[in-house]
């Protein structure tokens, strides 16, 4: 019971937090309420025993995403008002695009009940009691290939972003280490023949 | 008891307004990855509902794998946001048009 009314609050402020991020007039505030999205899932993700995945939401989400969310927000210097003329005519395809989905939902939920009863029915499943502790033994036994992938696709993620972001600057003072170390004595001393001066 | 059912609904109510994000901030590409973001995590939802109605601990994986791809998408498409602002002055989405598509 106390569960439900956990979920009806937090539900009810992760939906007013989504809507103010589509809505807010302001990137920042935008961000900011994302960030508020965020936490209210890792509650709702709590709530269903998912705690290892709730406070990876927090760390990884609010600690590193958000913040280069916001990091970038601040630090492009965007007309807002200019991106935000003559959005105003897509009010009804919006509302028509988000009646359909939350049409096809109600749909699958409510009116099929999930292909089954059964599934809507399905109350709860007891889970093993550590959640960290099942979820790494899955990973690292029979998911161990695609968590391989999956750390190559972040060391891939993160040597494209510095290497797009990176920028050289002209005129730079830097030594080439490999041409100081290729330098043979030949090239540097040069032994030249001249005359000895005549003494008087 | 929460149910099923009400978290499908919440995930799916998340869904929504996140495709509406995007038709109503379709000039913003900073506001269109911010409606990804949250479209992602509505995917979340239903896996972890899932997994803990069916007593599944797989789909918690699943969640863990979409977290990473997510973020990497994240720090790519902002890299690149940077870039293109460094180039155009802007991030208006009419105002990339070198392809001609």
């Amino acid at each position: 019971m106390f569960a439900t009314i956990l979920f009806y609050v937090f539900g009810t402020v992760l939906i007013g937090a989504a809507l103010g991020v589509v809505l807010a007039r302001n990137p920042v505030h935008s961000a900011l309420l994302l960030v508020l999205c965020f936490f209210d899932s890792a509650v709702i993700w709590l709530l269903l025993d998912a705690e290892f995945l709730a406070i990876t939401l927090v760390l990884v989400y609010v600690g590193a995403v958000m913040v280069l969310f916001l990091f970038v927000v601040m630090m492009l210097d965007v007309n807002i008002e200019e991106l935000r003329r003559g959005l105003a005519s897509y009010w009804p395809l919006a509302v028509a695009v988000a009646g359909f989905v939350i049409f096809a939902m109600i749909n699958v939920i409510v009116l099929r009940k999930l292909g089954g009863a059964a599934l809507a029915d399905a109350t709860s499943v007891a889970l093993p009691a550590s959640n960290t502790r099942a979820l790494g033994t899955v990973l690292f036994t029979r998911y161990a290939y695609p968590a391989q992938l999956a750390a190559a696709v972040l060391l891939v993620a993160s040597v494209a972003a510095i290497v797009l972001t990176l920028r050289s600057r002209k005129g730079r003072k830097h030594l080439d280490v490999a041409a100081q170390v290729a330098v043979r004595p030949q090239d540097r001393l040069r032994m030249i023949k001249m005359p000895g001066e005549k003494r008087t | 008891m929460i149910t099923l059912t009400q978290v499908l609904a919440l995930s799916g109510l998340l869904f929504a307004i996140s495709v509406a994000g995007v038709f109503l901030n379709r000039k913003n590409i900073i506001l269109l990855l911010m409606c990804i973001e949250l479209m992602l995590l509505a995917v979340n939802f239903n896996f972890v509902a899932f997994s803990r109605f069916l007593g599944n601990i797989d789909g918690q994986v699943f969640v863990f794998f979409i977290l990473t791809v997510a973020a990497a998408e994240a720090a790519i498409g902002l890299a690149i946001l940077v870039v293109l602002f460094r180039e155009r002055r802007s991030i208006n989405v009419e105002d990339l048009d070198t392809l001609k598509g």
